[in-house]
Formats: structure tokens, sequence, C-alpha cells
């Protein structure tokens, strides 16, 4: 096998203003051999997507490709005009983004997008083209490949989408098809058939390929290679199976580490068993209410759950699930339309206007990003000196000094007070996040998703952080996550949303074994592991599962759609029951315990005898 | 001088005529050769000469000095009323943003009834009701304004109010004054700014259209759009006593824009973040 990709000395620089230039990629040197991945990791900033981007002979506004050579086959890419350029990109070297939704043009079918680098290029002639692209749907596994590619971008869903934007790269069989973060937007069980469809193609068409992502578990079942990068320079490079079993390099050693699975000790034994939060037939969503109270659009559906003081239940569940709905209902920016919220056996008011400022105090929020948290015009002694002043009516040198207080709780310099909140790092503007709902003197902390814009790393850090406050200072946290591993490590109960219903709710010992709700599951065998295989490996119906027709009603089980082990007769027609497992957990499921004990083929033919 | 030399050359170009003319609001009455109303010469729109650099006007009197003067009446007119406007229309903006939907939603119908008739009929009416005066003038303007401050205001604060700092204020338990005043208005000062700054170009603009249909500045007192008016029977003759304050009111509107958009241009480009 010849070098078919080859990359040295690349050099990518940004100019700051005064005659002086920040290095982004400092001397990258790799190469790949026909019809071999390399993967491309790191966090952000690392440089990964912009030594993606070079290999097109393209740098970022206010970048420059400053040294370097890049070959693909025969041509070095560096030394071509624009018009040699317009020849590589798309055709010889193409690129699929992360994210699929942005990528598409919403007015203009699927199919002239897809065929539309063939037709610019000259390539073959539509016909043909046309005839590539329902090929390629079939070989990515896209539902109707023959008459997908009329629909329009909005009427397929973000998982046939991303493979649809790698149909629409594959199309003029490049040299080189350079994959930027394609999964990271989806959902876990959304991922994995993405994954599925990429692996096979790639492995079909024998494709060169370069797979940018932050996510070592997912590279693992794409990639030959491995190039970890941290902060524009190679940490490591080599065979996938060496970096992962015996990685050299500290920093490789320090990201493997911190994915791989640990139990944080929750020290809850020393807690009471009294609820600090309860919810009963929660129902909640957005528009204008029907007579009975309904929301025209019911995010929350009958949910159920139960927080004791000192513990952290997670809650979990894909995007739509109505996890974040959640939250806001609690804090009181959503009003419930039926159900209660009780906070110390007591019913909370469903409105703002309604609650007494103790129980703002008791009750805090802290956002997924944190960018967007913290307001940008204030600085960091503002942010935090606000609940201070507000529910605790400190002023002037007491208030500098709780400010230093909760700085150090979450372990930054005294200094960062002075700072504006733009100008701190990512995992900083988190832990200011925090230290703001810590410095109400809260009860019961939600958390919306405190991880997911961070990098691993980072998260990890956080998670970390969070076990610890707790242990100091007591405080409860609802832990809202799409992610079942971060959720099983850090919290005492689970409660599984689907649909805006709790499908399954229990102890996180009972999450470690089956039996568990299918979609709890599904869930669980989607999140890829950090080996090698694991993809092939992974029990996936090998059909999808055709979808019911006619109207749904909103007592039925709402995994019904996608449930790979549904009972025909029973599961459309039947509210399913709630039961309780012999292990503790509560699920929604016509199935038996024995039933859902069986691996999924088996159980289905169980239920039908 | 970092802000000169960030500038791109239309917003340099901008800049120069901004300081000149603001030099000129300043210190234009001390520089003028004659006072305000003096007859300086018994012919009528004279030519440029060195003695009268900008000629004479209809009754014979000093173009230059009656420029100088008018000019600050333009200027302060103007930017008294976009101020007027923009401080009007962002505090209700906000207040708007930060309100029920029933407070929100008579507010904006109001604005938009008022936006809905021209400004130059409005001002027209309300000079005919209530006479002319400077004050009268500034208000007028600033009124006929205030429904497009209004409308970018409101628009920038509901966008911030859905941001999650807004949403965890209110989960704090923060009034609504608190957020508006402290959340939201300081991420908008920006935008306000350069709004207001192009509303003082159309003000500019409204208030000589004003005078010169006769309803703005009353004589003796001129601003620049009266002096249009007042020689505009030599303009078959080409005197400069109709042209000069024509150009002084293109040069100051120009520059005005010129310096608004380059500066909008920056901040696209300099800051990533809200």
């Amino acid at each position: 096998m010849s070098e078919h990709i080859k990359v040295s000395g690349l050099k990518v620089t940004a100019p700051t203003g005064d005659n002086d230039e920040v290095t982004i990629v400092d001397d990258v040197a790799f190469a790949i051999p026909r019809g071999e991945v390399l993967a491309l990791i790191g966090e952000s900033g690392s440089g990964k997507t912009t030594i993606a981007l070079s290999l097109m002979g393209y740098a970022r506004g206010g970048c420059r490709i400053s040294s370097g050579s890049i070959r693909v086959g025969d041509t070095e890419v560096l030394s071509l005009d624009r018009s040699g350029l317009r020849d590589l990109r798309g055709r010889r070297v193409s690129y699929v983004a992360q994210s699929a939704a942005a990528s598409f043009n919403p007015s203009k079918t699927i199919m002239a997008q897809v065929t539309e680098a063939v037709l610019i290029h000259g390539v073959a002639s539509r016909k043909e083209a046309e005839i590539r692209a329902v090929e390629l749907f079939r070989a990515l596994s896209l539902p109707e490949p023959e008459s997908i590619g009329s629909r329009y971008p909005h009427q397929v869903s973000g998982g046939q989408l991303q493979r649809l934007m790698a149909a629409m790269a594959l199309i003029t069989e490049p040299e080189l098809v350079i994959f930027d973060e394609p999964t990271t937007a989806l959902d876990v069980t959304t991922q994995i058939d993405v994954l599925l469809a990429f692996k096979r193609v790639i492995r079909e068409r024998g494709i060169t390929a370069v797979y940018v992502s932050h996510d070592l578990a997912v590279v693992a079942q794409m990639a030959d290679h491995i190039l970890v990068l941290n902060q524009g320079k190679v940490r490591e490079l080599g065979k996938t199976a060496q970096v992962l079993k015996q990685p050299e390099d500290s920093y490789t050693q320090t990201l493997i580490s911190a994915i791989t699975p640990c139990r944080r000790d929750t020290g809850n034994e020393a807690t009471t068993e009294q609820p600090l939060l309860e919810i009963r037939n929660l129902v909640a969503g957005y528009g204008r209410s029907d007579k009975n109270g309904m929301p025209a659009m019911p995010i929350l559906k009958d949910v159920n759950l139960t927080i004791l003081r000192g513990r952290t239940l997670g809650v979990i569940g894909e995007s739509g699930s109505g996890k974040s709905t959640l939250a806001r209902v609690v804090a009181g920016l959503l009003p419930a339309a039926r159900g209660e919220v009780l906070l110390d056996g007591e019913p909370l008011p469903g409105t703002l206007a309604g609650r007494s400022k103790d129980q703002f105090r008791r009750i805090q929020i802290v956002f997924q990003n944190a960018d967007t948290a913290l307001n940008p015009s204030h600085s960091v002694a503002q942010v935090l000196g606000r609940p201070l002043t507000f529910y605790h009516g400190l002023k002037g040198n007491e208030r500098e000094r709780r400010i230093g207080a909760m700085l150090d709780l979450v372990k930054l310099p005294a200094t960062v007070a002075g700072r504006r909140c733009g100008e701190l790092s990512g995992g900083q503007k988190q832990r200011i996040n925090l230290a703001r709902a810590l410095a109400a003197d809260p009860e019961l902390i939600l958390c919306d998703e405190v991880t997911s814009a961070l990098d691993t790393v980072v998260g990890a850090a956080i998670l970390d952080l969070l076990v610890e406050l707790r242990r100091e200072l007591g405080v409860s946290y609802m832990f809202i996550s799409h992610d079942i591993s971060t959720v099983r490590s850090l919290c005492d109960d689970i409660l599984v949303l689907y649909a805006g219903r709790g499908v399954e709710a229990g102890s996180r010992d009972t999450f470690q074994q089956p039996p568990f709700h299918p979609y709890t599951e599904l869930l669980i065998d989607s999140v890829p592991e950090l080996e090698q295989g694991w993809l092939e490996r992974s029990r996936r119906p090998v059909a999808p599962v055709p979808l019911v027709d006619g109207v749904r009603d909103l007592e039925l089980c709402p995994f019904l759609d996608r449930c790979p082990v549904r009972i025909a007769g029973t599961c459309d027609q039947l509210a399913p029951p709630r039961v309780v497992l012999s292990d503790g957990s509560e699920i929604l499921c016509h199935h038996s315990e024995a039933e859902l004990l069986l691996p999924p083929r088996d159980y289905a033919m169980a239920a039908q005898r | 001088m970092n802000l000169f030399r960030t500038l791109r050359l239309s917003g340099s170009i901008g800049l120069i005529l901004v300081i000149f003319w603001l030099a000129v609001a300043l210190a234009g009455p001390a520089l003028a050769p004659h006072p305000l109303g003096e007859i300086v010469d018994y012919d009528v729109f004279l030519p440029m000469s060195s003695t009268y650099p900008m000629g004479t006007d209809y009754l014979g009197r000093d173009v230059l000095s009656r420029i100088l003067y008018g000019a600050r009446f333009t200027i302060t007119i103007g930017a008294a009323a976009a101020i007027f406007a923009g401080i009007l229309g962002t505090a209700l903006g906000i207040f708007a943003a930060v309100s029920s939907r029933m407070v929100d939603e008579t507010l904006s119908r109001f604005m938009d009834a008022l936006s809905a008739i021209p400004g130059k009929i409005l001002a027209l009416v309300m000079i005919a009701a209530l006479g002319s005066s400077v004050a009268l003038l500034i208000m007028i303007i600033g009124v006929s304004y205030t429904p497009g401050c209004y409308r970018i205001a409101r628009s920038l604060a509901v966008n911030l109010n859905q941001m999650d700092f807004v949403q965890v204020a209110r989960a704090r338990g923060e009034g609504r004054f608190y957020l508006a005043r402290v959340e939201i208005f300081p991420n908008m000062i920006h935008p306000m700014l350069t709004d207001v700054g192009l509303r003082f170009v159309w003000a500019v603009l409204l208030l000589s259209s004003l005078s010169f249909i006769g309803l703005g500045m009353q004589p003796p007192d001129a601003d620049l759009g009266s002096l249009v008016r007042e020689n505009i029977s030599g303009l078959a003759e080409g005197a400069p006593a109709v042209l000069m304050p024509a150009v002084a009111i293109a040069l100051l509107t120009i520059g005005v824009n010129l310096l608004i958009d380059s500066l909008r241009g920056q901040a696209k480009t300099a800051t990533g973040e809200v």
C-alpha cells in the first residue's frame, strides 16, 4: 500500500494584528495509505478541524496555511491555484460537516443537492448522477432509497440527513473524504445507525478518510490509525489498537482515563430518607391550553419523581424527551398544566409570581451552556455577588469575602472576580455558573446538561466537583443528561424519560444489569465502548422497526414506534402497566421480567406465543 | 488615535467629517466673521470672494457666518431629537419585552400605527397645531423617530430576554425592573448607539426639509434647511448662498453615515459573541 495522503510540516497561523501571529497548528505530519481511515482526535481548540480543512487547501477566515506540504495522490494541494483548488474540492477531496441540518439548503430537494457536485464538476450526466445517488442511499441504509431524493431536508430525520450528507460527499468518488464530527450532534441511539452505515460504506468502497472527533469510543470503531492532537501539536500517532491499549503519551492517557467509566462515590449513607422534591402526575407543555387544561403541545405527560434530601436524581433521555422542560417547570419558568410539585412536602406555586424569595433560594438552576448563561456584560464579581445580595442581603466587605469563598469552593483563583465572563475558558465559565447557584445556599440544584458542552477532561473535573460539593454542602441535584454513563457514574437514582413520560425509574444499581425497559436497553447498548469491533458486535435489530399506523392514543406506550419487542395486539391497543421489578426499579411496559431478561429476538418470540 | 487606525478608508473620512462638524457646532459662532443678522453688503447673491468666502445671501448677509450659526442649530436639534427618540424607544422597547403579552401587543400596535403615518406629515400636523420652537421641533422629530427605535430595541430585548442568563435571573426571583436594567439593557447599548447615530442623519434631513418648507427654524434664526429656502431665488444665478448650505447638509449626513456604517461593520467582525 502506498501512502495516498501525505502531510508534512503543516503549520497554520492566524495574524493577531500587531504584526504578530498565533500558531494554530504546528508542524503536523502524517500519512494515510489508500483505503484506510485516520482519526484526528483532540479537545476543542486542538486544531483538528483546521487540519482537516487544510487538506482541501482551505483555511478558515483569519487563518493562513503558512508552511508545509499536503499531497493528495500526486497533487501538491498547497501549490494549486484557484481553479486547481476548485477541481480538487468536492471532487477529489470532499467534506462531511458536523451539522447536516445547517449544511442543507432547505428550499431544494435532497437529490438536487446530493448530485450538485457531480454536475458542477461535470463528472457525469444528471441521469448517471441520480443512479449513483440511489446506489449510495441504499449503501447507507436509508429508507426508500428510490424516492428519498425527491424529499426536502426538513422531511427526513437528523440521522438520515447526516447520512445523506455523506452521500453528497461520496457521489463524486473522491480520493479522500473528511468526516468532521459527523455524529456529535446526534442522539446515541441515532448515532449508532449512522456509524454502522458509514462503516459499511467505507469498507465496501475502500474509501480513504480522515475522521475528526473528540470521542475516542467512536473513533475506536471507525479508524485504522489515530492521531492525538493537543494545542495544535501531535501528541501521538499510531495504530488504533496501540493507541487505545498502550498509549505512550501522557496526554493520551489522560484522555482515555477521562472517559473510562468510573463510579463516583456518592456518599449517600449519611442522608435521610426525607423527600426534598416530589413531582406527581406532572403534565406541562407549550402553546394555548384547551378546556381540559391540556397545552396544545404537551411535552411532559404524567411524570412522577422523588428526590431525597442530599441525593442525586439523574434524568436521562434523548433530545425532545422533555428533560429541560422538567427543569423549567421545577424552577418555575414554565407553569405546570396539571399535577403538582412539592418542595419539602409543601406544594410549590407553578408561576414565578406565586413563589416566595425563600422558595426561589432553595431551588437553583444551572444551564448547559455557560456561554449564554452568564451575562457577557457583567464581571464575575457581579454575577456571584447578586445572589448574595439578593437572598442574603450581603454588602461591602462581607460580600467580597463570600465571593472569594465561592470562587474557592469551585476551585478558581480569587483573581478572576474582576474579570468579565467572556474572558474565561469554557470550564471556568461552567464553574462560575455553578458558583452562582451555590451562592444562593440552595437545597436543590437543577443541572441541565452541565457537562455536555465541555471537553471530556474538563467535564470530568466538573463532575468530580459536583460530587465534592454535595459531600461538603449536602445539596441535592437533579442531574439532567443525555449520556447514560455520566448519569450512572454520578447519580443515586435514575429516571429515564422518553417522549415526556418516565419509562423506567430506579436506583443506579438497577441500571447496571438487565432487566431493563426496552428503551433503556437500547440506550445502554447504543453507547459506544472504547473497544475496537464493538460496533460490529452490538446487537441491533437488523431491519428498522416499521412504524405503527393510525392515530395514537396518549395513553399508549410512548416507545411503541421504535420498540423492537413490541407485542402486536397488546402494545398498540392497551396502555402499558407500571411494573415494579424484583430489583426495585419501576418500568412502564407490557413485558414480564422474565421476558425482559431474554435477548431481544427471543423475547419477541416468547411474547408471540 | 487607535480608533482611527482600525477604521477603513470610508470610516476615516466619516470620522474626519464628524469631528469637523462637531467643531463647527461648538465653535462656529465664535469663528463667524459677522454677527448672525448683520447686513454686510448692499449687493445680494454675491459670488465667492476673499471678503465673503461664500458670498452674500438674498439680503446681503455673509453666508459663511450664516452657515456657521445654522450648523449649530441643525446639529443640536438633530442630535437632541435622535437621543430623545433613542431613549424613549429603548425604554419602551425593553418595557414591552419584559411585560405581559397584552402590554407588548398594545404598545407594539400603537407604535405600528404611529410609524404608518409618514414622519413629515406627522410633523406638519403637530407644528400646525402647536407652533414651532426649538424645544417643540426636538420633541416632534424625536416622536416621529421613536417607533423605529422602539422596534429595534424591542426585537433586541426580546432576543436577550430569552437568553439563559435572563432565565437564570428570572428563576432567582428577580423583578422585571432589575431584569430590564441590569441583565438586558447593558447588552443592547452598542447596537442602540449606532441606531441613534443613523437616526441623527434622518433627523437632520427631516429638520432641513421642515425648515425648507418654512415650518422649522423661524427668522432671523436659521438652520441649514432654512438657509436653502431663503436663498432659493438665487438658484438661477448659481449663487453660493443656496448651494453652500445644501453642500453642508450633504457633508454632515454623509460623514455621520460613513462613520456609523464602518463602526457597524467593525462591531460585526470584532465580537464573535453577543
